[in-house]
């Protein structure tokens, strides 16, 4: 079964935005999708509608064979945006085992688990810190293990580390697919980055504007366990300009700028 | 990975006195000299310049006229501050429930939020001598419903905007955990908008004080402190009159360091400005 069916999905905002069109996409467990496009291609609104953060104007969502909404009850997925978003008056602990409190286990449960987040987000010893002691790649870190802490069947993450530094970055994902590997969680990833996106997926789902649709999808085929040196490779960079080709086909550049905004 | 090393991480304060005193003794320093400067060129130039006395006393003056005094003075203070507190805390605690209800129906709160920031506007000391009128003048309960009003709007627009300055993306987080409303109350909505309700707070403790003052203006008991300031006055006993407003001073420093020191006590989370 898959963890993601959504099929003619369409979403118009009050005020006529026509920010998506016809969206079908499978995504099957343990998978590693990456939606990325220019601005305004919908692909955050995808990731809301595949939350049930956002409902959609037409077609259905399905998620681990139930509708969005009874898997977000469910609480089936965990999801990380570009803030951290964690809450300064808990400890990075209490912060991981937020859901857990609202899921309701109990205390000692919740202290075994937080010790395997920390453990997989390398952050032993910050447990009693609080997020405005932490670098912003390590308050990231803190996010993503937030999300995984109750095991959630899909991980939704929106530009994650848009507002990182490309070294961070690179760290990031490098640790993120360590984590993805451990978790064998199936992940829907958000990016601007071209090369994030080649490096982390197992599948780039390329999107262009007005209105929001998949122009093309490409299976990336680079092996397991992917690492720094993974980037050197000739296939990463025939991969790289694959993906920047689709994204300019289907943004149509003379007439869209704002594809230039796609980059490496 | 070697990607764990610490970066820019300060060292976690610990609790205790020192952090909830939050300066250290020689950060008081420059203060101390400026108060004791202060002091010193009033206590001089009254001298020098010829100033009356009794328009403008010196400070020594002021201070053996409250010590010879401190037996009245001090309990005229403590029954001036039982009524600026009783104040105090209704106006608050009604603002802080108001602003819970409105906060939580957002119809209602957008239909009567432009009218709270008008009440806001309006000098409610001017309804001081009304307010004796509508209970009897040596009662406490005008003093305290002067104060009580005089707090009710700071707290309640504070609060209010404490409770809602919650960030789209927090609420979004709340959902995908499918909490519930009073979850989301209890766990984000709440703990975002203290910081903003003790700002409010420590505003009402000098608004608790000056409403209450200000109604014994207009009539009160003869042990209250703002009947004393008054009839001192009138009586041209400025001495007297500059103990009481040295004692009204005590008072509500007092009490606004003690709602600083509850922030302190509940915030302890925050990044300290100090540290």
């Amino acid at each position: 079964m898959s963890v993601v069916d959504v099929s003619g999905v369409s979403k118009t905002f009050t005020g006529g935005t026509n920010a998506l069109q016809g969206i079908e996409l499978t995504i099957e467990p343990g998978e590693f999708v990456s939606l990325i496009g220019p601005s305004g291609c919908g692909k955050s609104t995808l990731l809301r509608i595949m939350g049930d953060l956002i409902e959609p104007s037409s077609g259905d969502v399905v998620v681990n064979g139930k509708t969005a909404r009874r898997a977000r009850i469910d609480r089936d997925y965990g999801i990380v945006f570009q803030d951290p978003v964690l809450y300064d008056w808990r400890t990075v602990a209490k912060n991981i085992a937020l859901p857990l409190e609202l899921a309701g286990w109990d205390r000692r449960r919740r202290a075994a688990r937080i010790r395997d987040m920390l453990n997989l987000v390398e952050l032993n010893g910050f447990a009693d810190h609080h997020p405005w002691q932490l670098s912003g790649g390590m308050q990231q870190r803190v996010s993503i293990a937030r999300a995984l802490s109750f095991d959630p069947a899909l991980l939704l993450m929106d530009e994650p580390f848009g507002a990182l530094d490309e070294m961070t970055r690179e760290r990031l994902n490098n640790q993120l697919l360590e984590i993805w590997a451990r978790s064998g969680s199936t992940v829907v990833f958000v990016t601007h980055s071209i090369a994030e996106a080649v490096f982390l997926s197992t599948r780039v789902v390329i999107m262009s504007p007005r209105p929001g649709r998949i122009s093309s999808v490409i299976p990336n085929d680079l092996p397991q366990p992917r690492t720094a040196a993974t980037r050197e490779e000739p296939r990463f960079f025939e991969l790289v300009t694959q993906v920047r080709d689709a994204l300019h086909l289907g943004a149509d550049v003379d007439r869209q700028p704002e594809a230039a905004e796609a980059r490496l | 990975m070697t990607s764990g090393a610490p970066v820019a991480v300060q060292p976690l304060p610990r609790g205790g006195l020192g952090r909830l005193v939050g300066r250290r003794l020689t950060n008081w320093t420059p203060a101390v000299v400026v108060l004791v400067a202060t002091l010193a060129i009033w206590q001089e130039a009254i001298d020098l310049f010829h100033i009356k006395k009794f328009l403008l006393p010196q400070p020594w003056t002021i201070a053996t006229t409250f010590w010879d005094e401190r037996r009245e003075l001090l309990s005229a203070g403590w029954l001036t501050f039982q009524e600026a507190f009783g104040g105090f805390a209704i106006g608050c605690g009604v603002a802080i429930l108001v602003a819970l209800a409105l906060a939580r129906w957002r119809r209602v709160g957008e239909a009567l939020m432009p009218y709270a920031i008008a009440a806001n506007a309006v000098p409610i000391i001017a309804f001081a001598p009304i307010a004796d009128a509508w209970f009897s003048p040596f009662s406490k309960s005008s003093k305290m419903a002067i104060a009580a009003v005089l707090c009710f709007f700071p707290v309640l627009v504070n609060t209010l905007r404490g409770l809602t300055s919650v960030r789209p993306e927090s609420l979004e987080l709340m959902h995908s955990y499918a909490a519930s409303q009073i979850e989301i109350f209890r766990r984000v909505r709440v703990p975002t908008a203290l910081p903003f309700v003790f700002t409010a707070l420590k505003i009402a403790t000098v608004l608790s004080m000056i409403g209450a003052i200000v109604a014994q203006y207009f009539g009160g008991s003869f042990n209250d402190l703002g009947v004393l300031i008054n009839s001192r006055s009138q009586t041209f006993a400025y001495k007297e009159a500059w103990a009481g407003i040295f004692v009204a001073c005590l008072y509500g420093i007092a009490f606004y360091i003690a709602v600083a020191f509850v922030e302190r006590l509940a915030l302890r989370w925050q990044p300290s400005t100090s540290d």
